[in-house]
């Protein structure tokens, strides 16, 4: 019995929140990789993509919650994720006209098109904080939970409970369908193979008669939908900081870089790899080793490797030792 | 007139030029060779039949129509394949995606063609769900060819097909060259082995400082006292 409430608790502070954690980054850390496959750079206003796509489904949200639309028990948010889309594709695209298009032409060195993407981040930030303002937003309405802890307390006997948000589910099984839709299209249809076939060997792709700016503007939509889906389904579960997409920034490019830069199957075993770590890492784990150790041997202290405030350094640790170890990462990518 | 012809071409990368009126055609169902020292222009005056770089003086006739102006990609839609000497693969996909790739600008049902690659190079057909780069170095070039060949090209331009192979998969290479030829295709090669080269072409071109040096059939060519002394070392 003290085995199975040790491992309901692993289930609820660890598991769950890590799977659905990994799901947000893996989402995130795929429009990275798409990017960085095809135009060859490190898109560093994808946070802020992130974070301009899930303003646009709040502020759609509001418009259907004032007229009374409600999916409940789904949140509107998944409603209002057409139009947060529809205006992060307009964005990348007008951005990629206006300003990497430019240095495409120039045939400028990946570092440019980097420093270009910082710019574009700050404007892209601004740009957000200027409509809807710096501080927190909690737009999520509709049933909070699929089960309660009390409820599975209820159901099981067991003194520790597992609380599954409603958030946590539809984040797990949105990024299902997401993913398996991303990997039909890349691997299945004509359109997709051409863009592996344009990230694997460029010059080879234009003697096809693979047309260069055809793929440009597939993968800024595929990335403009990737990014607010992301996004929105981040802010659904915490909420929506305008701030954290940009510290959201390192775990995705951690997990990009850890899965193998460039390799889609990578960024999504790189999400959850960061987002176990980190979880993993930052928990106290004092009263799970209560269940299972002797009750001479109960720790003090509260058995925690690191501090919550310091999760964000796991990800650089592990960003860091896999650049030292294996820079292609775990599935050889491109090196970077 | 020859039914590709790349006639009095000069130019070169930007720089000084490479090619000084030099002269390249291929018939029909025939294989020409580009032969020469190295640093003679032979892989340029491939480019620049291809329109890789521009020439300045000079012009290229497909079946007499004049595409000197045409960019590479519209060379391959009016019946040119070009299979590049290096990085000629896609090597993160499948053989069978690279056939694919290769057919990319088809509108119409490409399995036909792929069925005759498989025929023609078929442990292609064995390995078609195999990475490309995972293959030997003589099947990657087998991928490459089959590739150009997926768009039904009318002539097959190939830069050093058996750079890099062993002397038997060389043999095996060549075969399948004269295979492609006989389906009546007209093929243009720039190769290093140079005697092997010429044993199989109708017709070979010597090049020497990006001009016409010697040209005849590859037979005389051979046999020819100055251009065994000169280039094919005795």
């Amino acid at each position: 019995m003290d085995f199975l409430n040790s491992i309901t608790l692993l289930g609820n502070f660890i598991i769950v929140p890590g799977l659905v954690y990994g799901s947000q980054l893996a989402l995130g850390a795929l429009g990275v990789t798409l990017i960085y496959g095809i135009l060859r750079f490190s898109n560093f206003a994808h946070g802020e993509t992130m974070a301009v796509g899930s303003m646009v489904t709040i502020l759609a949200t509001w418009g259907l919650q004032s007229l009374g639309v409600s999916i409940s028990p789904l949140p509107t948010a998944l409603l209002a994720l057409p139009i947060g889309i529809i205006a992060a594709i307009l964005l990348c695209l007008t951005t990629d006209k206006i300003v990497y298009r430019f240095y495409r032409r120039q045939r400028a060195a990946p570092v440019t098109l980097l420093i270009a993407s910082l710019g574009v981040m700050f404007f892209y930030s601004g740009l957000t904080r200027f409509v809807v303002g710096p501080g927190d937003i909690n737009f999520f309405d509709g049933t909070r939970f699929i089960i309660r802890a009390r409820e599975f307390k209820q159901m099981t006997g067991l003194d520790e409970g597992l609380a599954i948000k409603t958030t946590h589910g539809i984040t797990i099984i949105i990024t299902l369908i997401i993913v398996a839709a991303l990997f039909y299209f890349l691997n299945r249809t004509k359109t997709g193979k051409s863009m592996r076939a344009y990230s694997d060997n460029r010059d080879l792709a234009l003697l096809s008669g693979i047309n260069p700016d055809r793929v440009v503007l597939i993968v800024w939509i595929i990335t403009a939908i990737l990014a607010t889906i992301a996004g929105t389904l981040y802010g659904l579960d915490k909420s929506f900081k305008p701030f954290t997409f940009l510290q959201l920034l390192l775990p995705i490019f951690a997990a990009a870089i850890v899965g193998g830069i460039g390799n889609p199957l990578g960024a999504i075993t790189g999400g959850f790899v960061i987002a176990f770590s980190e979880i993993s890492i930052t928990y106290a784990y004092r009263k799970f080793l209560t269940y299972n150790l002797p009750e001479s041997w109960e720790p003090d202290g509260l058995v925690q490797l690191l501090s919550t405030d310091y999760k964000f350094a796991v990800s650089f640790v592990i960003l860091v030792v896999v650049l030292l170890v294996r820079p292609t990462g775990i599935f050889r990518g491109q090196s970077v | 007139m020859s039914f590709l012809i790349g006639q009095n071409m000069t130019g070169g990368y930007g720089g000084a030029d490479i090619l000084h009126g030099c002269t390249i055609g291929v018939e029909k169902g025939e294989i020409a060779v580009i032969v020469g020292p190295n640093g003679a222009g032979k892989s340029t005056a491939m480019k620049a039949v291809f329109g890789m770089l521009s020439i300045h003086k000079g012009e290229v006739l497909l079946e007499g129509e004049d595409i000197t102006h045409l960019s590479p990609q519209d060379r391959v839609k009016a019946g040119m394949g070009f299979v590049p000497q290096t990085s000629n693969i896609f090597t993160s996909m499948s053989v069978e995606e690279n056939l694919e790739m290769g057919a990319f600008i088809r509108k119409d049902d490409i399995s036909e063609t792929l069925n005759q690659v498989f025929d023609l190079f078929p442990i292609l057909k064995e390995k078609r769900r195999q990475p490309a780069g995972q293959l030997s170095g003589g099947q990657r070039q087998q991928v490459a060819v089959g590739r150009a060949l997926m768009t039904q090209p009318k002539v097959l331009m190939l830069d050093e097909p058996t750079a890099g192979v062993s002397p038997i998969v060389m043999d095996e290479l060549f075969d399948r060259i004269i295979d492609v030829a006989k389906s009546g295709i007209a093929i243009l090669m720039v190769e290093q082995n140079a005697k092997q080269a010429l044993n199989i072409a109708d017709k070979g071109y010597v090049l020497v400082q990006g001009a016409n040096r010697y040209t005849d059939t590859g037979q005389a060519l051979l046999e020819d006292p100055d251009v065994r002394r000169a280039f094919l070392g005795g």
